[in-house]
């Protein structure tokens, strides 16, 4: 290979470079550059703190969320070009489609305020009865919808960035759902936007009850955006393909009886102690842009008066 | 404007990693996802290769820590990924120089690899890991498109005269 005149003597100058700055002055005085191997040393401590803090302790809570702020931009700059494609195409849509839809929605909605008026005289009865029995009313959800920010999470995770956070009231734990079913759940919160993982997400589970036969499981993410799995079922269990599952409201976290998915496929191998059991979750997750945060009903009633 | 000499080529440094960090979390369509090469990691060994004098271990756990960031994961764990592959292109940046492009691109693999492995390697202890193959293939891609990049960062090295 040739080497130009100029490039050899840029190295030359690159070496002095590298033979001049293993000293360098601290306070005036005279000291070593740490090695490369010392600074791996330091940076891997560094990282194994950050890490055992971030994992374990909760110090790191405001840290992140003050961070989180600071990388909000970035991500914003990093949505733009497919916002401004998505703008660019939305003006080149025509008339007779923007009417087809429009008509299409007039009928949708019509048929929604026929089933909620049916909703609200059995809401009426459903308190009643409970009244008769001496239970406490179930309050409906209080739900606020936000923007989902498209972004690349890390590789082979599933979450979504909502723009709604603490200003907003926004906690961990909080249910996200869409009008089909529940999405997931608020993991990471900041005071502008909040993190949520995906029930598609490998580390996430849901406890849910097959509505058909009322058997209570688990819903598992795999990773993969329309498949969800259901593990600990065995042969003599009531689930058939095609059941829907909702949520049972163990564990507290995901209120009652809203769609998580639908069972798509069971195989039963004699050689497992268990069913393989395949579902596609409810909520269109990674197609809308819209998501609601809900507040379970039994709150604090403080939360119920700034609903209002 | 006149720029002086450093501070051209502290913009070309700056500036090829900003790209770089905007492309790492650039929403794509999801069937594209496990295509996408790890830009930031290339980016970080090319100029550990290229000029070991200014970019190095602080640098590649900067860039893990701002990962860590905009991806919400584990704070410190594309950190101490990042830390270490720019340590060992540090060690080998005189032998990665001389090497044809394609080996060039095999060490360029190995070097990704080891990155993903560690993160895999924490995300496995801390929690959930993917268990698919196809968890692999950013590294590869990665190794497919270094012989490209290589030429574009050096076109970009030359004219900001990063030294």
């Amino acid at each position: 290979m040739q080497i130009g005149r100029a490039q050899r003597a840029r190295r030359a100058r690159a070496r002095e470079g590298l033979r001049q700055t293993t000293m360098i002055s601290v306070f005036g005085r005279e000291i070593r550059v740490p090695s490369h191997l010392a600074r791996l040393v330091f940076f891997g401590f560094l990282s194994l703190t950050l890490m055992v803090q971030d994992h374990r302790g909760q110090h790191l809570e405001k840290i992140r969320a003050g961070l989180s702020v600071l990388a909000y931009p970035v991500l914003l700059i990093a949505a733009l070009p497919g916002r401004v494609g998505g703008a660019i195409l939305g003006w080149f849509v025509s008339e007779a489609t923007l009417r087809e839809n429009n008509e299409q929605l007039r009928a949708e909605r019509q048929l929604l305020l026929v089933q909620l008026q049916q909703y609200e005289a059995l809401e009426q009865e459903n308190q009643r009865l409970r009244g008769m029995l001496g239970s406490a009313a179930r309050v409906a959800d209080r739900a606020l919808a936000a923007d989902v920010l498209e972004a690349n999470p890390e590789p082979f995770t599933r979450k979504i960035i909502v723009s709604k956070g603490a200003r907003d009231g926004v906690f961990v734990g909080q249910p996200v759902i869409d009008a089909h079913g529940i999405m997931g759940q608020v993991t990471q919160v900041a005071s502008d936007h909040a993190r949520a993982t995906l029930l598609t997400d490998p580390g996430h589970a849901i406890p849910v009850l097959v509505v058909r036969s009322g058997l209570r499981a688990m819903v598992l993410g795999t990773g993969d955006q329309d498949r969800l799995r259901i593990p600990y079922l065995t042969a003599a269990a009531n689930v058939r393909e095609g059941d829907l599952l909702v949520s049972s409201g163990m564990g507290g976290t995901f209120p009652a009886g809203y769609p998580v998915a639908q069972v798509t496929r069971i195989v039963n191998d004699p050689n497992e102690s268990f069913l393989a059991i395949t579902a596609k979750p409810a909520a269109k997750i990674g197609h809308g842009t819209q998501a609601l945060l809900i507040w379970p009903g039994v709150k604090p009633p403080k939360l119920m008066d700034t609903a209002k | 404007m006149k720029l002086g000499p450093t501070t051209k080529s502290r913009l070309a440094l700056v500036s090829t990693f900003a790209v770089a960090i905007l492309m790492s979390v650039m929403p794509g369509p999801g069937w594209a996802e496990p295509f996408r090469p790890d830009w930031v990691g290339l980016v970080l060994i090319y100029w550990c290769m290229a000029t070991p004098t200014r970019v190095g271990v602080g640098t590649g756990w900067l860039l893990g820590f701002i990962q860590d960031v905009l991806f919400g994961s584990l704070l410190g764990s594309h950190a101490i990924a990042k830390t270490l592959i720019a340590f060992i292109t540090l060690k080998l940046h005189l032998q990665l120089r001389m090497f044809p492009r394609w080996q060039q691109a095999a060490a360029v693999l190995v070097l990704l690899m080891l990155n993903q492995l560690l993160v895999l390697w924490i995300r496995g202890l801390s929690g959930q890991a993917p268990e698919t193959l196809i968890y692999w293939t950013p590294s590869i891609v990665g190794m497919l498109v270094w012989p490209w990049l290589f030429v574009i960062l050096r076109d970009v090295r030359r004219r900001g005269r990063v030294t």
